[in-house]
């Protein structure tokens, strides 16, 4: 098997899937002039009142009259969006609002609709506790990514070009992180998905796995650089990719099913944590086998230099 | 040889020590010579505000932002909040600072979060009240006619209303101090206005006792030994001085040393929660015995022995989630869901080396030793990436009151650290003890080859 003499055509695959992503969070920024995703209220603030209703539910336009009511300088709730949860429950999105004004509406929900009101679910965020949260995020992973890259490039410093390892990791890695942002961008532009701190989770739990899977992928051409001295450096890292590919498959399935069990047992909560993981940490194998390692090859061959010249060497 | 032997002892002791506390809800051990419990500990589950159903505000200090909030005032108020909410009798109310101005609270469990959050808001209420004679002690929650009119003497059952000779609000200082002596005492002073009023009622009232009452609670009720006209005055007791701190701050803020504003509030219905913990529940054992069978198919005896590793696994991880003990929450448990797949690919990466290493025809227990010994830095550095990983999350959940994420990190990285015992020391033991009773050469077949 010969994974490695393919390599552009395995990165034009990733291209495949990452542009799309990547014109998907231009649409959504276009949409919501905020932010390439959805954002939810964790992020850009906010409220979001879940409630189900004992006797028959009220309309959209009804719930957003009764918001208009509540609505003050202060507490600009006047413009809710209303969504129906399973058969007898709505989720209103609106403003950010006090947990004072919420008690208000539910109470002012039974009298006006006649029917026994239950909270299910009630966030509220003030806006620049959302702002904050999202630097906070992206700075988390900046950190990360400058942690781990230090980290494989002391793991590795037994090899020539240890920095390569590092840097390799961390592109494979943010290959991930592109997959994920595109594909939570490509499902909240068509269902709705907000990113909320669970998406966050997820996300940093895929940058995790990815650089643990590459490290694994790597662990093999450390060692057998260390055997094979005389052998091509090319051929060295397509046999450490063979070697080690039987392992990739085996666990991406055991945490596939885990996954999957969790999308289908889960629970509504959880499930868009849970379908961000699997699309996350399927990308993650897959960089590392066809990403990762194939960087080491194109980095020691300076590639690069042959990209710009003639046709045949791309593609 | 021995070795291996005390590894298995330490096992099976492990293994029936989590057994014991994963059954049970409290560790109870009696000494046996007095029956009195030596060990008393409560280990039951701790369940997070998503899976109990509860309210978590962030509350955040109510100050222009390039006004510097102290460590000290920020604690100062954390306390102050928390004595409020306790005396709301909602148990296992949780309060804790995060980052610089604000602080994360948890109530779980409670059903009316908008009076909760209303009485965490409201400016507590100090007064100075007239005991006559006959002071009460400390502690005792009392009747006064502070913005009453036209009180009465007593209630309609019968409870006693006292005076109010002046509230928190004419108070200027308030601090500790020790007396001769090396006791710790209170020095207050009073603005103007309330210097007069002081001066007058203790003049007519010495020998009497006046009482300090924060929300109709008393603190303390000193006996008035001379009249104070100068508008200072101390409050001596037999303080600690931590009481007396207290006390002091209590006094001077009447209130909070900062205002304080709910900037985030989250509230989970209790259904909600149950329904989550019971599917998540059910996906976790459906997920664990679906990897259960797949390793037994896939690696044969190895395999088997590496599923008995993954319960020691979820048996060990339980105990320590009780023990130390861990809230968990929903992202907690797809942490530890997730934490089950590399405990996984640990067995993995050996086992497919030991098939490498039978493949190129080593005797086997040679092949076992030498695959965990290849397979141990590719280990020890996946899972190194995900602690650096987990304990970067750990700073920004605890920094910026993402509890959620907090919860991940802490159950993964916990579930990394004992997949990574299980995987290595528990399965090699395992296998090594079948090993050394059955003649391996006579069944190849039984390790997939």
């Amino acid at each position: 098997m010969n994974i490695i003499k393919n390599r552009y055509l395995y990165f034009f695959i990733s291209l495949l899937v990452i542009i799309p992503g990547i014109v998907y969070m231009g649409l959504n920024w276009q949409q919501t002039k905020a932010g390439p995703l959805q954002l939810g209220i964790d992020f850009r603030g906010g409220s979001l009142l879940e409630v189900q209703f004992a006797g028959p539910r009220p309309t959209a336009e009804e719930i957003t009259a009764l918001y208009k009511d509540f609505s003050t300088e202060e507490e600009p709730i006047a413009d809710p969006q209303v969504q129906s949860l399973d058969l007898d429950s709505i989720s209103i999105r609106s403003k950010a609002m006090t947990d004072e004004t919420k008690g208000k509406i539910v109470s002012e929900m039974e009298t006006r609709f006649g029917s026994k009101v239950t909270v299910l679910d009630f966030t509220s965020v003030s806006a620049s506790v959302g702002g904050e949260v999202t630097r906070a995020a992206g700075l988390a992973i900046l950190f990360a990514a400058a942690a781990i890259l230090i980290y494989i490039w002391w793991a590795f410093r037994s090899v020539e070009h240890a920095y390569r390892y590092g840097t390799a990791a961390i592109i494979a890695m943010l290959h991930d992180v592109l997959v994920v942002l595109g594909a939570e961008a490509i499902l909240g532009y068509y269902l709705g998905w907000e990113a909320d701190a669970l998406f966050l989770t997820a996300l940093l739990t895929v940058i995790g796995f990815s650089v643990h899977d590459t490290i694994v992928v790597f662990d093999r051409v450390r060692e057998n650089s260390h055997i094979y001295r005389r052998v091509e450096y090319e051929k060295m890292v397509n046999h450490s990719i063979v070697q080690t590919l039987d392992r990739s498959i085996t666990t991406q399935l055991t945490v596939m099913f885990t996954l999957f069990a969790l999308v289908l047992f889960g629970g509504e909560s959880i499930r868009h944590f849970v379908v961000i993981l699997l699309v996350g940490i399927f990308s993650g194998t897959y960089s590392s086998i066809f990403n990762a390692a194939p960087i080491l090859v194109v980095w020691e061959n300076r590639e690069w230099n042959t990209w710009f010249k003639r046709k045949e060497a791309a593609l | 040889m021995r070795n291996r032997n005390n590894w298995l002892i330490l096992i099976v002791l492990l293994i029936a020590f989590s057994l014991w506390v994963d059954l049970s809800n409290s560790l109870t051990v009696y000494n046996p010579i007095s029956d009195l419990p030596l060990v008393d500990r409560d280990v039951t589950v701790k369940l997070g505000l998503d899976l109990r159903g509860g309210l978590q505000a962030l509350l955040e200090a109510d100050v222009p932002a390039d006004t510097v909030v102290t460590a000290e005032e920020l604690t100062n108020a954390k306390n102050i909040l928390q004595n409020r909410a306790n005396a709301l009798g909602v148990s296992e109310i949780s309060m804790q600072t995060a980052g610089d101005r604000r602080i994360i609270a948890e109530f779980p469990g409670v059903t009316n979060p908008e009076e909760v959050v209303a009485s965490l808001k409201q400016t507590a209420l100090l007064e100075f009240v007239d005991m006559g004679n006959a002071p009460v002690a400390e502690g005792t929650k009392i009747n006064t006619d502070f913005g009453v009119e036209n009180p009465a003497a007593t209630t309609d059952t019968g409870e006693t209303i006292y005076h109010t000779v002046m509230t928190g609000a004419g108070l200027q200082t308030a601090s500790v101090g020790r007396d001769q002596a090396g006791k710790y005492l209170i020095s207050f002073e009073l603005k103007g206005d309330a210097t007069k009023i002081f001066a007058d009622y203790t003049t007519s009232h010495v020998g009497q006792y006046l009482a300090i009452v924060l929300d109709k609670e008393v603190v303390s009720a000193p006996r008035i030994n001379q009249a104070i006209t100068d508008g200072s005055g101390q409050i001596s007791g037999s303080f600690t001085q931590d009481a007396a701190q207290t006390l002091a701050i209590q006094l001077r803020s009447g209130a909070l040393p900062i205002p304080i504003k709910v900037v985030q509030s989250r509230t989970v219905g209790a259904t909600l929660g149950e329904e989550s913990i019971h599917k998540s529940v059910t996906a976790g054992v459906i997920g664990l015995v679906v990897i259960i069978l797949f390793m037994g198919f896939n690696y044969r005896l190895p395999g088997i022995i590496a599923d008995l590793a993954l319960i020691c696994y979820a048996l060990f991880s339980l105990m320590l989630f009780k023990m130390i003990p861990v809230t968990l929450t929903l992202p907690g448990i797809a942490g530890f869901i997730l934490s089950v797949g590399m405990a996984v690919d640990a067995n993995v990466l050996i086992f497919e080396r030991l098939k490498e290493e039978l493949r190129a025809g080593r005797r086997l227990d040679l092949a076992i030793d030498l695959a965990w010994s290849r397979a141990w830095p590719s280990i020890r550095d996946s899972n190194t990436s995900t602690l650096i990983t987990c304990f970067i999350l750990f700073i920004f959940g605890s920094t910026f009151g993402a509890s959620i994420v907090k919860g991940f990190s802490v159950t993964l990285a916990l579930g990394v650290l004992v997949s990574l015992f299980t995987a290595i020391i528990v399965t090699r033991t395992f296998l090594h003890t079948i090993l050394d009773r059955i003649k391996i050469a006579e069944h190849p077949r039984w390790f997939g080859l």
